[in-house]
């Protein structure tokens, strides 16, 4: 089955799309939106953050086209994960935090006043480091949570909990225990179940924070194998620690670097130019294992 | 590295200075309402204004947010409402208590209080005749005697829990929890039936001190224990590697290291106690003179003195039991105080 | 040195399995002193607890003895003596007192855990910092006011409006069983002393629950809000699975204080003899109560009578306590 996805997504990647990445967009391996709504996609403008008075983030400006997998590496502490955060507002959550610049969403401002945040991570879903399934709830009540959360009305809800967890490539494993308690799975399962969970409330987009970190490498390759198919249907940007990862999942990478200031985006390109001739000497030294 | 010129932090979630006049609008909106709804009606009082203020201000927010964004953000201000309103009825009696303790209790007060008893002067006498000083003394009598028994217990009780940590550990806990849940009156009763009539047969001061170590010993063990946890293990392990005995690491690193957090928890069982009553009408049989002695005779105190000025029920021995209760409430809050002040520092750096 | 350590150079005997060497600690002297003392002070508590059961038990076995079951089922109190002090006839009998004493604390605990939860949940997630550190510093503060101070100011502030709320209830709810009354008098009923004991226990089960809340792990709170949730969703789905457990705990905590509470009970409420259900009726039952009003003048055996309703206070408030203790261990930690 994984093969025959793959093959198929060979087959879109030969069509270019124009809303990427500036410069780099003409070499860039495109791919064609898929068939479900998936908005054109997601810009970061500018961001800067701040935690307090540290400045932790510095005018980072990013696209992530519709239906591409950008992954974001660098050293840790680069200012990566607090990016994402900013994407579906999470980074507010932490005191002190304060940010600039805009993140567009279909060309609308996310910080915009006005905006309802809840519609927003609703949009822009997202999966954490640590898996969180609700432990108070059953398999199938957390594939549904974020409806309820949302108090959104769904025609069938089976059919959509079967659809999410085919997706997350978990119904096999959980079909016949489906009134069992989260916390029951294991690990890899349980950020399946997260991802399932996220894709319930149909996003655009899917935030990933490195989310095979705390999993074995047999759960991190079925994660990674998730994140191919769906990138079908979503726009998907991950954090990763793990350059083979990245270069395995993703269409794009951004190499982050925090030099002794606020972190900042050194490049972005496709994957395989990253990997193979990065334009800046820093992100030859960390692809390259020299340091980080 | 850095760029030249970064953009000024802003927090776009805050809300803006629009949004709080919106805020303010509704406010003033159900305040509005509130106003004629009560003048309307037969609803009276200033309980009447809040609870149907807070009754318009909840619908007003409640509507505006689903019309705005729906029904999950309108359960959402809903909720916001009532849990607000929830800490405002929280805050309601502190502040009437002590308004009322201040207002009343400040007609009784004046300088003869500090300086004279009550052994000239019944509590209907006019507010200028006897004074307190017998309760003041008595209690401050009463706690230290109670201070000088539980410290050692509730310090041993709190080491036993730390440091020996033998197989009593669970059940001690258990148990130092079970008696601070013991009924103050049942302290009394106990003192009652295992000291006084076996053995000394008569009121004391040192009888009301035996029931107030009993109250205070669980709060000073459950105090001291959180504060000795506080304590680095690398510090006792430091102790131990450099030879010296558990005993000797205890006394001369552990507990200087938890000094002002035992004091803290001192102050927080003096401040537990110094206001308990039922064991005292129960045990030190309340004299009206200044009483020197906690082992012989009975004493006054606070509580006391207060309770018998209550019940005389005349005008001026009400005044008497306000002027009383605000002189305790001082020295309870005075303590109270005091321990948060330490408290906030548990552990000496 | 009071401990021997395994040398990592120690040779392996000769035969080429390993033999555990044991390691003994020989405690110095001082040290089994002090252990010694710590030990005894550590077993006061249950001294101290055993000894409350024994004397008290002891004391009011002669009572409980010759009422047998009746102490707790029968509601008359009355003793009859000759003039020499001996005692003709006795019947004591507890069944007001802790039907009063139950009922004033079931509707203290029904009226302050919906506000002691309001409250926790307000200054964990909705208070800004500041607030946050005001409140709960007067909160705690309250919970160090004498019991007299609650006495006296709900028997002289609080009880016409209660009173006023009172004959509202009874006006719009008498219809339900427990808001009738027998006859128009609503003062110094459970229903008061209920609401006066519902303040004195609010910092308790408040402190409880916000410790138990502030518990809730950041990660299952992120992804609520990272799945939509508005911050009562989040609550909901989150918060509340996790804390329930806590509060409960926190509840059982606050109704053990408000059985075992005497003065500020006995000030508010009016002692019958008589089993009365109905709270917002002026005649309550309380055992601490009943203490302290018959101390004052009771004979040798009425005493005993009184020891042993306190052996029974003192015996219910431990059951409720230990309940409590559970289930914020069980439910406040780290599970779940």
């Amino acid at each position: 089955m994984t093969d025959s996805m793959e093959s198929e997504n060979e087959k879109m990647d030969t069509s270019v799309k124009p809303t990427s990445l500036g410069s780099v967009a003409s070499n860039a391996p495109k791919r064609a939106p898929g068939t479900l709504a998936m908005g054109r996609g997601l810009e970061a403008r500018g961001i800067h953050a701040w935690f307090g008075k540290n400045h932790v983030l510095s005018d980072v400006t990013l696209d992530f086209a519709a239906g591409t997998v950008t992954a974001l590496i660098g050293p840790s502490g680069c200012g990566k994960s607090t990016f994402i955060r900013t994407m579906n507002r999470m980074h507010e959550f932490i005191p002190g935090a304060a940010m600039a610049g805009e993140v567009l969403l279909d060309g609308k401002d996310v910080y915009a006043p006005g905006t309802d945040v809840t519609k927003i991570r609703l949009q822009i879903g997202m999966v954490f480091q640590k898996p969180n399934p609700f432990p108070s709830m059953t398999i199938g009540q957390n594939v549904l949570s974020g409806l309820k959360l949302a108090q959104l009305k769904v025609d069938n809800k089976d059919d959509l909990m079967e659809e999410c967890l085919e997706r997350a490539g978990l119904w096999s494993e959980v079909k016949d225990r489906l009134n069992a308690h989260g916390g029951s799975l294991s690990g890899g399962q349980q950020q399946r179940l997260c991802i399932a969970r996220a894709l319930a409330v149909r996003p655009q987009v899917l935030l990933m924070d490195e989310p095979c970190s705390a999993l074995d490498p047999g759960s991190t390759l079925r994660i990674e194998e998730t994140i191919r198919h769906l990138s079908d249907s979503m726009t998907i940007i991950i954090v990763t620690h793990n350059m083979q990862q990245a270069a395995r999942v993703s269409d794009y990478t951004a190499f982050f670097l925090s030099d002794n200031g606020p972190g900042q985006m050194i490049e972005c390109a496709p994957t395989s130019e990253i990997f193979s001739r990065p334009r800046d000497k820093r992100t030859e030294n960390y692809v390259t294992g020299r340091f980080g | 590295m850095s760029t030249a010129l970064a953009p000024a932090p802003t927090k776009p979630w805050k809300a803006s200075p629009k949004d709080h006049l919106i805020d303010f609008g509704v406010f003033l909106l159900a305040a509005i309402v509130d106003f004629l709804v009560v003048s309307v009606t037969p609803m009276k009082g200033k309980l009447a204004y809040f609870f149907v203020f807070f009754a318009t201000y909840l619908a007003f927010t409640t509507i505006r947010q689903f019309i705005l964004r729906g029904s999950a953000s309108a359960k959402d201000a809903f909720v916001s409402s009532l849990v607000a309103f929830g800490a405002f009825v929280t805050l309601l009696p502190i502040v009437s208590i002590l308004v009322t303790v201040i207002n009343k209790g400040s007609k009784g007060i004046h300088l003869g209080l500090f300086t004279h008893d009550m052994s000239m002067a019944t509590p209907t006498d006019p507010l200028s005749n006897g004074g307190l000083l017998h309760a003041i003394t008595g209690t401050l009598t009463l706690v230290a005697l109670a201070l000088v028994m539980s410290v050692p217990i509730g310090i041993l009780t709190a080491l036993y829990l730390t440091e020996i940590q033998g197989r009593f550990t669970r059940p001690i806990r258990f148990l130092v929890q079970a008696m601070s849940g013991v009924p103050s009156i049942v302290a009394g009763l106990f003192i009652l039936s295992a000291v006084l009539y076996p053995i000394t047969k008569s009121y004391s001061g040192f009888m009301g001190s035996l029931a107030l170590t009993i109250l205070m010993i669980p709060t000073i063990a459950r105090t001291s224990e959180e504060v000795l946890r506080l304590i680095p293990q690398d510090l006792r392990e430091a102790g131990t590697a450099l030879g010296g005995t558990q005993w000797r690491t205890v006394a001369m690193i552990v507990l200087p290291a938890a000094r002002s957090g035992l004091i803290t928890a001192m102050i927080l069982g003096v401040a537990r106690v110094a206001g308990e009553t039922a064991p005292i009408l129960l045990l030190t049989g309340g004299g009206d003179k200044v009483n020197p002695n906690a082992f012989n005779g009975p004493i006054g105190s606070l509580p006391y003195y207060i309770w018998k000025s209550f019940n005389a029920g005349s005008p001026e021995s009400i005044t008497r039991a306000w002027a009383g209760l605000l002189v305790l409430l001082v020295l309870v809050l005075v303590f109270f105080t005091l321990a948060r002040f330490l408290g906030s520092r548990k552990v000496a750096k | 040195m009071p401990q021997t350590y395994i040398q990592p150079s120690a040779p392996a005997p000769s035969s080429g399995v390993a033999i555990p060497r044991e390691i003994t600690t020989e405690p110095r002297f001082s040290d089994r002193v002090f252990r010694g003392v710590v030990t005894t002070g550590g077993l006061s508590s249950l001294a101290i607890l055993g000894l409350i059961t024994i004397f008290l038990g002891y004391r009011g076995f002669e009572v409980l003895r010759q009422e047998g079951f009746n102490f707790i089922t029968s509601s008359t109190w009355a003793i009859t003596t000759d003039d020499a002090g001996n005692v003709v006839e006795s019947h004591f009998g507890i069944a007001a007192m802790l039907v009063g004493t139950i009922l004033c604390s079931i509707v203290a605990v029904l009226i302050a855990v919906p506000i002691s939860v309001f409250t926790a949940l307000f200054l964990n997630f909705y208070a800004p910092a500041w607030l946050k550190k005001i409140l709960v510093s007067v909160i705690d503060m309250m919970a160090a006011f004498p019991s007299i101070l609650f006495g006296i100011w709900g028997f002289l502030v609080l009880m016409p409006s209660v009173e006023y709320w009172a004959k509202l209830l009874n006006h719009y709810l008498g219809f339900i069983p427990i808001f009738h009354v027998p006859a128009y008098y609503f003062t110094r009923s459970p229903f008061i002393a209920g609401v006066v004991l519902a303040i004195m226990i609010i910092p308790i089960i408040t402190s409880v629950s916000r410790e138990v809340f502030s518990q809730t792990p950041l990660d299952r709170i992120q992804a609520a809000y990272a799945l939509g949730a508005t911050r009562w969703g989040m609550i909901q789905a989150v918060v509340i699975p996790y804390g329930r457990g806590g509060v409960v705990g926190g509840a059982m905590l606050g109704l053990g204080r408000a059985m075992g509470e005497t003065v500020a009970v006995y000030t508010v409420l009016n002692i019958v003899y008589q089993v009365n259900w109905q709270m917002l009726f002026g005649a309550g039952g309380n055992i601490a109560s009943l203490i302290i009003l018959k101390f004052g003048d009771a004979s040798p055996y009425e005493i005993k009578a009184l020891m042993a309703a306190g052996l029974i206070l003192f015996a219910l408030t431990l059951l409720v306590n230990a309940g409590a203790d559970l289930m914020v261990k069980r439910f406040g930690g780290n599970k779940r």
